[in-house]
């Protein structure tokens, strides 16, 4: 048994330690907003955190996440209102949306640690989450309006 | 006065003794020291050069901000940053997908638990650089991490991170002769004078 803790909640995982993460986190514990695109980390659709920071969960063996604090898609926020989502939804940025949850959850450690954002500070913080329908434009403007939103908020 | 100079004699030479056993002595310059031989020393270095060159090692001393990827040493996928501490920036850490181990197949990502560049303010660049200048910047604590010739000696030997240039997963060339070999030319090197190489070396 494995024992890690996925959006704040426990689990006990009968698993090999060496199952990538995003089969434990999709195929056993049933969260399946975290997507399967290569398989060898390229491309970013499976990008979890893991305490704290982006990793990418295909190429990611379950033992390295042992006794540590994962958060998905699921979990980023309680109401759906982490900055990013609400200003994903204002914008619809999605087109056919599958590979959506790894750039949000990588826009998600940008703004923590940068809350201002340039082009070039998204550029840099989004250059592995690859997009085939090409909404990299709506993406950065979102992520512009999710900063101005979050510091709007830290204001109140 | 004859106990006087006795006296003074026996302090002197506990005083010496002391001294030539003291601690930095001994850490700062603990390794082989031959006769001076600036030709032996070059040549050694040249085959250092060689290893240091080769796309293992270079790869992750790019002249740079983003680290090189395969034989023809490209630009990194994802075009990803150094970052301050050589480790990346925002959502794009290296160890976001190098594990601590190579992942297994052609064109996953290696590992190893240090992966990462030299910091922004210690940058040791490789790429680009001739073999005077390789050799002149390795032996110069100010840009070589603080190292002295043991510690550098040290490093090219044993570090686990410079080991992972001989077992790089699959598909990757290995350096041009084994590590121990490298070693070796390393420790000659430097045993026989630290010489850099002349400026029309190449």
């Amino acid at each position: 048994m494995i024992n890690i803790t996925v959006n704040g909640q426990h689990h006990e995982v009968d698993a090999d330690p060496n199952m990538p993460l995003l089969w434990v986190i999709r195929d056993i514990l049933g969260l399946t907003g975290t997507k399967y695109g290569c398989g060898a980390a390229q491309c970013g659709a499976c990008t979890i955190h893991l305490n704290g920071e982006a990793v990418r969960s295909c190429v990611t063996k379950l033992n390295r996440a042992a006794g540590q604090r994962i958060v998905t898609i699921e979990g980023l926020s309680a109401n759906n209102d982490h900055p990013l989502q609400l200003a994903w939804n204002e914008m619809n940025v999605p087109q056919c949306g599958y590979c959506q949850s790894g750039q949000i959850m990588s826009g998600a450690i940008l703004l923590r640690e940068n809350s201002n954002p340039s082009d070039q500070d998204i550029d840099d913080a989004m250059s592995g989450n690859i997009c085939r329908c090409g909404t990299y434009q709506r993406i950065r403007a979102a992520i512009h309006k999710a900063a101005a939103m979050q510091t709007e908020g830290a204001k109140l | 006065m004859k106990k006087l100079i006795v006296i003074i004699l026996i302090a002197s030479i506990t005083g010496l003794v002391t001294l030539s056993f003291r601690p930095e002595t001994v850490k700062t310059d603990k390794y082989l020291v031959l006769p001076k031989d600036s030709v032996g020393s070059v040549k050694a270095f040249m085959s250092v050069y060689t290893v240091l060159k080769s796309a293992r090692c270079m790869n992750c001393h790019p002249a740079g901000d983003s680290p090189l990827q395969g034989d023809d040493s490209h630009i990194h996928t994802m075009n990803v940053k150094r970052g301050a501490d050589g480790k990346g920036l925002y959502s794009v850490r290296c160890s976001n997908c190098h594990q601590a181990e190579n992942t297994a197949g052609l064109h996953m990502p290696p590992g190893n638990p240090k992966w990462g560049l030299p910091p922004a303010n210690m940058r040791m660049v490789f790429q680009g650089r001739t073999p005077r200048q390789l050799a002149l910047q390795l032996l110069d604590p100010k840009q070589n991490g603080g190292r002295t010739k043991a510690q550098l000696i040290e490093h090219m030997a044993h570090d686990d991170l410079v080991g992972w240039a001989w077992h790089p997963g699959d598909g990757r060339t290995l350096p041009p002769m084994s590590r121990p070999a490298f070693a070796a030319q390393v420790r000659l090197w430097i045993a026989k004078g630290a010489y850099a190489p002349s400026a029309k070396a190449k």
